[in-house]
This record gives C-alpha cells, sequence and structure tokens, in this order.
C-alpha cells in the first residue's frame, strides 16, 4: 500500500475539518477526489503531505507512519510530490534552477546530472524551449507544467496534485491534463483533487466523493458517475456534470 | 562674500575630516546594524514564546526610545563601564549600530512575512528542510523586496548620526558647532554642512536604486 489514511481527524481550533477519513492509495493507482469548496480536500492532501498537523488518526506512506513524531518529515516529503493550485514556482529562479534546485541541495545530486535530468523532463512536459526563462514570463498552464516537472525532479514515488488546473484559463486546461495523463500512464501513483470529471473518467481507477470532512462515497469512476447512491453525491453531480 | 569663503576654506580640514567620520558612523551603522538586526529579526520570529520574548522587548526599546538618550546611555553607561572610560566614537558607533539594529529586524521581519506562505510549503514539499526553505527561497525574495525601506532607513542613519556631536564624537555637526562658537555665527557653518550631509544622503540614494535596479533585471 503506497498511502494509508486511517480514522484521520484535523481541526482548526474548533472547527473540525476532516472528520474520521480512511483511505487507502495502491501503487500505481490514480485516485480522483472531487467534492464542494470547504469539504477538506486540500486539507487532506496537505496532511498526507505533512504541511498541517494532524489532529488525530495515523498516515502510512510505504508503511511508515508519518504522523509518528520521530518521523523524518523532510525524508518522507522527498517521496511524496506535491502539485498547487497557484503553481508557486520560485520567481527569483530560472525554469532550470527552479526544477534543479532541490535535487541538488537535498538529493545531493551533481550539478551536471541534475541539469541533464531537468532537461529531460522539460522535454518531457513540452517545454524544452524555456530552459533559460523565469517564472513571471510563461502562461498558467506552462508554470503549471513547470511544476509538475520540478516535482518529478526528485523521483517521487507517489503524487499529490490540488486543483491543478482551477487557476488556469480554458484554453490551456488541456496541456496540463494531457501532461498528467502521460504521467499516470508511466505508472506513476496520484491523488488528484480536481473538477475535471473528464479526467476522472478516463485515468482515474477510483473516484472518492467528499463532504462536510467525511469520505461520502467511493467507487470506480463511471459506477460513481452513473449510479451515485448517496443523495449528497447525486446533489453535488447534478451541478458539476 | 569673501569673507564666507575664507572662513568655509579655513575650516575645510576640519569639516573634511569631520565628514569622514560621519561616513565612518553611517558605515558602521549600515553593516553592524545589518548582521545584528537580521539575528534580531530571526530572534523574534523564533516559534518558542519565552525565547522570543527578549528580542521583542530589544525591538521595542529601541524603537520607543528617543535616539538621543540611548546615545548618552551608551556614552555615559554602556562604554565606561567595558572599556572603562569614556569614548565618544565607540560610543557613536555602538549607539547607532544597537539603534539601527531595532528598525532593521522589523523591516526583514516585514520582508520575509511579505513572501507567500506558498513558496516556503513549495520548497518544503520538494523535500528542503526550514532552512533551506528561508535561505534559497524566502530569503533572496525577500531582500529584494526590503530594499528601499533599508534604503530610506540607511538614510535617516546618516542624519540621525549628527546626534553623536553631543557626546563630543568630531562629526560633521562637531565641527559646525565648533566653528559656530569660535566665530559667533550661526548661517555658514550650518549650511554649508546641511549641504555636505544632502550630497552624503542623495549619495544613498542613488546608490540603493541602482541596486535595486540591478537586482530587478537579474
Ligand atoms: N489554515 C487554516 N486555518 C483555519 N481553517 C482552515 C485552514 N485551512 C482550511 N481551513 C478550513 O477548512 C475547511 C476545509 O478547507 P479545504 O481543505 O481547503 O477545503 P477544499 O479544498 O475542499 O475546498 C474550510 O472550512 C476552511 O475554511
Ligand atoms: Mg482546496
Amino acid at each position: 500500500m503506497m498511502i494509508e489514511v486511517d480514522n484521520l481527524k484535523k481541526s482548526f481550533g474548533t472547527n473540525e475539518v476532516l472528520k474520521n477519513i480512511n483511505l487507502s492509495v495502491e501503487k500505481q493507482e490514480v485516485v480522483v477526489v472531487i467534492g464542494p469548496s470547504g469539504s477538506g480536500k486540500s486539507t487532506l492532501l496537505r496532511c498526507i503531505n505533512l504541511l498541517e498537523t494532524t489532529t488525530s488518526g495515523h498516515i502510512r506512506i510505504e508503511g511508515v507512519d508519518i504522523t509518528d513524531k520521530k518521523a523524518d518529515i523532510n525524508k518522507i516529503r522527498e517521496d511524496v510530490g506535491m502539485v498547487f493550485q497557484q503553481f508557486n514556482l520560485f520567481p527569483h529562479m530560472t525554469v532550470l534552477d527552479n526544477i534543479m534546485l532541490a535535487p541538488i541541495k537535498v538529493k545531493k545530486v551533481p550539478k551536471a546530472r541534475a541539469e541533464e535530468k531537468a532537461r529531460e523532463l522539460l522535454g518531457k512536459v513540452g517545454l524544452a524551449d524555456k530552459a533559460g526563462a523565469y517564472p513571471d514570463s510563461l502562461s498558467g498552464g506552462q508554470k503549471q507544467r513547470i511544476a509538475i516537472a520540478r516535482a518529478l525532479a526528485m523521483e517521487p514515488k507517489m503524487m499529490l496534485f490540488d486543483e491543478p488546473t482551477s487557476a488556469l484559463d480554458p484554453e490551456m486546461v488541456g496541456e496540463v491534463l494531457d501532461v498528467m495523463k502521460q504521467l499516470a500512464k508511466d505508472g506513476m501513483t496520484m491523488v488528484v483533487v480536481t473538477h475535471e470529471m473528464g479526467f476522472a473518467r478516463e485515468v482515474g481507477d477510483r473516484v472518492i466523493f467528499m463532504d462536510g470532512g467525511y469520505i461520502v462515497e467511493e467507487n470506480e469512476p463511471n459506477e460513481l458517475f452513473s449510479h451515485p447512491h448517496e443523495q449528497r453525491t447525486i446533489s453535488f453531480l447534478s451541478k458539476v456534470l | 562674500m569673501q569673507s564666507v569663503i575664507h572662513l568655509i576654506t579655513s575650516y575645510l580640514p576640519f569639516f573634511w575630516s569631520g565628514t569622514l567620520l560621519t561616513i565612518a558612523f553611517s558605515l558602521s551603522g549600515v553593516v553592524f546594524g545589518t548582521i545584528l538586526g537580521l539575528g534580531i529579526c530571526f530572534g523574534k520570529m523564533l516559534n518558542n514564546k519565552y525565547l522570543r520574548f527578549p528580542f521583542i522587548c530589544y525591538i521595542t526599546f529601541f524603537r520607543g526610545t528617543p535616539l538621543f538618550v540611548q546615545i548618552l546611555l551608551v556614552h555615559f553607561g554602556l562604554v565606561p563601564l567595558i572599556l572603562g572610560q569614556s569614548n565618544g566614537i565607540v560610543a557613536g558607533i555602538v549607539a547607532l549600530s544597537l539603534n539601527e539594529a531595532a528598525y532593521i529586524a522589523e523591516v526583514f521581519r516585514a520582508g520575509i512575512q511579505s513572501i507567500d506562505g506558498g513558496q516556503t510549503e513549495a520548497a518544503r514539499s520538494l523535500g528542503m528542510s526550514q532552512r533551506q526553505a528561508m535561505r534559497y527561497i524566502v530569503l533572496p525574495q525577500a531582500v529584494r523586496r526590503v530594499l528601499p525601506p533599508m534604503g530610506n532607513e540607511f538614510i535617516s542613519l546618516i542624519k540621525d548620526s549628527s546626534l553623536v556631536s553631543a557626546i563630543a564624537a568630531p562629526e560633521l555637526t562637531y565641527w559646525a558647532q565648533a566653528m559656530g562658537a569660535q566665530y559667533s555665527i550661526v548661517w555658514t557653518p550650518y549650511l554649508t554642512i546641511s549641504f555636505i550631509y544632502l550630497i552624503l544622503t542623495l549619495t544613498m540614494s542613488f546608490f540603493v536604486s541602482f541596486l535595486e535596479r540591478r537586482m530587478a533585471t537579474k
């Protein structure tokens, strides 16, 4: 099992945002998380990547309990790539440096090797010509593809995507989804929060519907979209499909 | 007019050495104030509120009391306590640096906190430690952002250094007072040093905007 979440609870002050989440993700599985705004999707991803401390429950990554106080957080994060809605590229560095920085500083990869790898990844996301550009000069779609390449440069075992296309102009959504589809085809384990139901149908192995801090329903995409069981799922899907 | 020029000429060596000392005060204030200020800034951002407390006190004291009083405290209190005797130049450098550090600390803290939290999160999600994220991601961006307010602090520092004339540190204002007393005149000495201060502060602002432009293109 790549990711196992057991009875996870997370509160901000008195506001309980995640209420008893149980979830497991297998190697090479693509899990799509959907649900209304405020339902706790981002918080769930951020807990898995330890950007938030959990209130109770356990999260295991490849069997290692990351909620354990003694866990080596930085080491775990190396294996878990994250892509943010707002890209979060480093604006003071070129695209190439954005991608190379973490492998060089964290993994101590020699610079020449890191650059070779970075250029290869740039080719993979279709932006080989942008190596020397600064993030500000790129379109949203290009930024997000760079952000994906940057996460991949650490050779993570799994990738978390938090609404990767929600900040993009509609005409740029496709280019980012294409990169993600290719990644899924290559066997990457992925958890994707998205509103792109077409993507969920095409590459998702499983879709999870969250509402009010609970996982309300989960099933394989076609089942969930055509035969939802829960009333809350039905009413959500009627709005987005 | 001729007598005015004559007077200024006769005091020129003093104005010259006074200018050098004013520059020395300002530069040491900039250098020591920045180093110390950075340390205090990180101290104030510590997570533990007991460890943070002394740094907050430091900033509150130095920003909340008059610089002139601080200069007197350092000159008549701190420096004799440590050196065994008073020394206007040492006291001036120490007082200006301590004071400057408090302001620089706040400027830096505002700069660091103005960097979007997503930057640190992205760095951390790539496996960087808190320290690496600060060093490679946050600080380089913060430095660019704090350059203009730092420049303003440095310009204030040049002007504020005139206060150390009161503890007989022979910088510009000290010599203007000496000249005024010797010849019983007012306008000539003070307008002369005003002119020199202007040159110093304008040079500083040109230098800062030069740095800003250089960093913007990088
Ligand atoms: N850092 C935080 N502090 C306080 N409340 C938060 C914080 N982050 C999220 N929340 C709250 O948690 C709830 C779930 O947020 P989020 O996980 O972002 O939902 P989603 O991604 O599904 O839209 C919301 O009510 C939000 O206001
Ligand atoms: Mg969200």
